[in-house]
């Protein structure tokens, strides 16, 4: 978390503060109090299987459910006291601070669920087949209420803590696309808090554990999807630059257009899958160039017409090879046309304006921009500057002009790293191509036949 | 993209469908058995036996792929083993038979594969069949019971028998399942079932809880116990598929970027997928678990990808030809790249030490057998040891079918079991080469 301003400190000890007098104010006296140590556990044991959301920052569990449940058969005292458990949790990282807020953070929300369950005239205590469906109404505000609390003070926490830099519009616009999936998740959550109360009266202390299964489950599932998803990145990324090892001033390019792609994509507003598409796409465009020989990449000069149509194959070669992976068409068809120009003077098959793919029109600028901005034997890097002007120069006769505005406002706001140069090492196996196909400020010169 | 995945996987030396044939005619007896009692009787209970059959048509539109190629469909069959364990709905006990069960739970499975056939997928007939053995199974044991005294007075006998037979309905489709995968794949049997209870046990205990949910709250809230408690499933299930999803991406992505050695000239073409899918059928037929397999898989097919460091493509491509140096030299080459990676160490491993001969002769001084055993240091793992023999297998014989080929090659890397080759995976090589002969 680093260091805090002073109104986070006064917000995290203002919420500590009023969640402890709550509770410490009672009343204790019929409270059950094996349901409340046995959802504390249950709390504690669906804390400890948090699943990270983002890195140190936010945690997804399925201990709400258990919360709920407690306003149901314990009260609002009870409820908090269950609340507070998640401080017991066994999790690597959250800070103190961190873990402080929490609680008291679970614990108001689970006392302010409770009072709302009673004043919309909830009974506490087990529910028998009469309590239904009349304990759904109270239920469900016991239910909004928590979630709102919840996300209320998390929103506060995180606003107050933001890293210095962000601008407001930004930490907003990231929180609510997740707040978003969040909240859902915990609505669902929270209904099950309801049907393990439920259950109870037929299975006993059973009745968590059952409901607990499923959930658990699901987010094993989700959390085995991320790590593969993070393993098959790596894999692409290495394969990738196994295929630029044999030309050593391209390595980093497929990388590097990936990401201006995406920042391309971003800017005009493409999002989840199909930002996901454009970045694989982008790093897998230019697969098909280990199809040309080595001898006409290296070449000095003018190309005869049979290399060229090498050259121009190897778009082609590339969806050849990624054919069977089961991407979007869209990333396929983007990595096929990356050379066609909007005059229709491009390569493999010359389409012209919208007929070229959306993909390949953003993958077309990203590639450019990388090539002109990196070391090349017969150049240095040019500067980023310039490389834009380059764009600008070429926009509506090679390049897509509303993509390159895209590409330029993001590259103003968030820079361009520049490319480390290459260093040859003696023992290097690469070879050194003395043109590059993707450079708009060097075409390709082919002899002309006659 | 899943038929492509399965044809693929099914390798010409596979003979099928025995086991098959006598699990679908099994059910199919008991089935026409139980649905003529059924018709005798008539229907007891129609609205919850018609409430049972939509949950599980409902599941078995929503299959699931599981990784390695298997089939579920957990709402499915959640929904037709809480049927088989149900007593009450709100204070009404249920009178309905197991033959009901049965019948109810192929009415509904039959229902359910209708959208498969209509989009041209597979029924997957064995799978549905296993499924409904297993609830069979079931239905008979607890049916008899549910009327019981006994098992109406005391929560816990009910309770724990209703999860013992929960448990055991989940054991016997694992092991139904590995007899067919044994049969199609010509795996182990103890193999095939311990892959199988590991891949199938989170999504098992899932289906298993949502059963006995079902069934127990059924009391409580009436038939509306069916659709609350399958909804953590459908998440589950949604979480499952994307799982798979990126599972079957990866193979398919390492697949086909294992073929850019060959667009690049560096290899024959259909070197690698030849080499992978031998290398994954010896593995098999040595009792490789599955996960080892899969690492296997991904090594094999990325075994030359070292080459692409080489400026030029070795003339004819093939690395047995190349000097001892240079085959290291691509194996190290190859083991950097994937090394890279991070998350694929153990198939770095394999990648590098693929030319180490089995037993090294030539590190021992005057090289007499007698010391071999002890002085070398440890051999390169199995996966290593197959990849080598099936590398070399290839590169003699490429992608010709004559058997005589074959069945010379087989010979010559015999020849070779002193020093280079694993012998018992020359053999099981040899016993996976002549299957295939058989089959042509």
């Amino acid at each position: 978390m680093g260091r805090l301003s002073r109104v986070a400190l006064i917000y995290i000890g203002a919420v500590v503060v009023i969640a402890f007098v709550l509770v410490a104010r009672g009343p204790f006296t019929g409270l059950s109090w094996q349901y409340v140590v046995f959802l504390g556990i249950l709390v504690i044991v669906s804390e400890s299987r948090a699943t990270q959301l983002r890195q140190g920052q936010l945690s997804w569990s399925s201990s709400s459910a258990a919360m709920l449940a407690s306003v149901v058969l314990v009260g609002p005292v009870g409820a908090a006291i269950v609340g507070a458990c998640t401080a017991l949790g066994v999790r690597r990282g959250p800070h103190i601070l961190q873990r402080v807020f929490n609680t008291a953070m679970y614990a108001l929300s689970a006392y302010l669920a409770g009072r709302a369950f009673l004043a919309l005239g909830g009974q506490v205590g087990l529910p028998s087949q009469k309590s239904f469906p009349g304990i759904i109404g109270p239920f469900a505000g016991a239910a909004l209420i928590h979630v709102a609390a919840n996300h209320g003070l998390l929103s506060g926490v995180l606003w107050l803590t933001r890293p210095p830099g962000r601008t407001p519009s930004e930490t907003i616009g990231a929180g609510v696309g997740l707040s978003a999936r969040l909240l859902l998740s915990d609505i669902g959550y929270a209904a099950y808090g309801l049907l393990m109360a439920a259950l109870w009266t037929v299975v006993g202390f059973f009745a968590p554990l059952l409901v607990l299964i499923p959930l658990f489950v699901a987010r094993w599932a989700v959390a085995q999807f991320a790590e593969q998803q993070k393993a098959y990145e790596a894999t692409v990324g290495a394969l990738c630059q196994a295929v630029e090892t044999k030309d050593f001033y391209t390595r980093g390019h497929s990388d590097r257009v990936s990401r201006g792609s995406v920042m391309i994509a971003r800017e005009i507003g493409m999002r989840g899958e199909r930002a996901e598409a454009i970045r694989y796409a982008g790093m897998l465009h230019d697969v098909g160039k280990l199809g040309v020989p080595t001898r006409v990449l290296q070449k000095t000069g003018k190309l005869t017409e049979e290399e060229y149509a090498a050259i121009q194959l190897h778009p082609m070669r590339g969806l050849d090879i990624v054919r069977e992976i089961g991407f979007l068409d869209e990333a396929l068809a983007g990595i096929m046309h990356h050379h066609e120009r909007i005059d229709g003077r491009g390569y493999p098959m010359g389409l012209a304006g919208d007929e070229i793919p959306e993909f390949a029109r953003v993958l077309a600028v990203a590639d450019a921009f990388d090539s002109m901005t990196s070391t090349r034997s017969y150049r240095g890097a040019r500067p980023v500057s310039e490389a834009i002007e380059e764009l600008r120069k070429w926009s509506g006769t090679q390049f897509d002009p509303a993509f390159v505005d895209a590409f330029v406002a993001a590259l103003q706001r968030d820079g361009w790293p520049r490319p480390e140069p290459p260093v040859l090492e003696s023992d290097d196996l690469a070879t050194v191509a003395a043109q590059d196909h993707d450079d708009p400020g060097a075409p390709l010169r082919v002899i002309d036949s006659l | 993209m899943t038929e492509r995945r399965h044809e693929l996987r099914r390798y010409p030396w596979q003979v099928r469908d025995s086991g098959q044939l006598l699990l679908v005619v099994a059910a199919g007896v008991w089935l026409v058995a139980a649905v003529a009692k059924t018709a005798a009787e008539g229907l007891k209970d129609p609205r919850i036996a018609i409430a049972f059959g939509a949950l599980i048509a409902f599941g078995e539109v929503l299959r699931l792929n599981l990784p390695g190629d298997r089939e579920s469909a957990p709402i499915g069959f959640a929904g037709a083993l809480a049927y088989a364990l149900l007593i009450k709905v709100s204070t009404h006990n249920v009178q309905h038979s197991a033959e009901q069960v049965v019948t109810v739970a192929t009415i509904g499975m039959i229902i359910g594969a209708l959208p498969h056939l209509a989009v041209g997928r597979p029924a997957r007939v064995s799978g549905m069949a296993a499924r409904l053995l297993c609830i069979a199974c079931v239905a008979y044991i607890f049916r008899p019971l549910a009327g019981n005294t006994y098992v109406d007075k005391y929560w816990g006998l009910a309770f724990s028998l209703m999860t013992s037979l929960a448990v055991f309905a989940l054991l016997l489709e694992a092991v139904l399942t590995a007899l067919l995968r044994v049969d199609e794949q010509r795996a182990r049997f103890r193999v095939a079932l311990v892959d199988e209870v590991r891949v199938q046990l989170p999504l098992g205990a899932a289906v298993g809880a949502s059963a006995l949910l079902i069934a127990f709250a059924a009391e409580v809230m009436g038939l509306a116990a069916l659709a609350v408690f399958t909804a953590p499933l459908l998440v589950t299930q949604v979480a499952f598929r994307r799982y798979s999803g990126i599972r079957a991406t990866y193979l398919q992505t390492v697949r086909a970027l294992a073929k850019v050695t060959e667009i690049g000239g560096y290899v024959e073409p259909g070197h690698s997928e030849r080499v992978s899918r031998l290398a994954v059928a010896i593995g098999r037929e040595l009792g490789v678990h599955e996960p080892q397999l899969l690492e296997l898989e991904y090594a094999a097919l990325m075994h030359d990808i070292g080459q692409l460091s080489l400026p030029e493509p070795i003339p004819g491509g093939a690395t047995v030809l190349v000097s001892r140096q240079d085959q290291q030299r691509i194996a190290e080459l190859g083991a950097d790249v994937i090394q890279q990676a991070q998350v694929l160490g153990s198939v770095a491993e394999i990648v590098r030490r693929q030319n180490e001969p089995y037993r090294d002769v030539d590190s021992v001084p005057n090289g007499s057998a007698a010391h071999v055993n002890h002085a070398v240091p440890a051999a390169p793992p199995l996966s290593s040891r197959i990849i080598k023999a099936a590398n070399a297998f290839d590169d003699l014989v490429g992608s010709s079918l004559d058997p005589g080929r074959a069945a010379a090659a087989v010979q010559q890397l015999r020849l070779d079991t002193a020093s280079e080759y694993d012998p018992a995976t020359v053999e099981a090589l040899s016993r996976v080469v002549s299957r295939r002969s058989v089959m042509l």
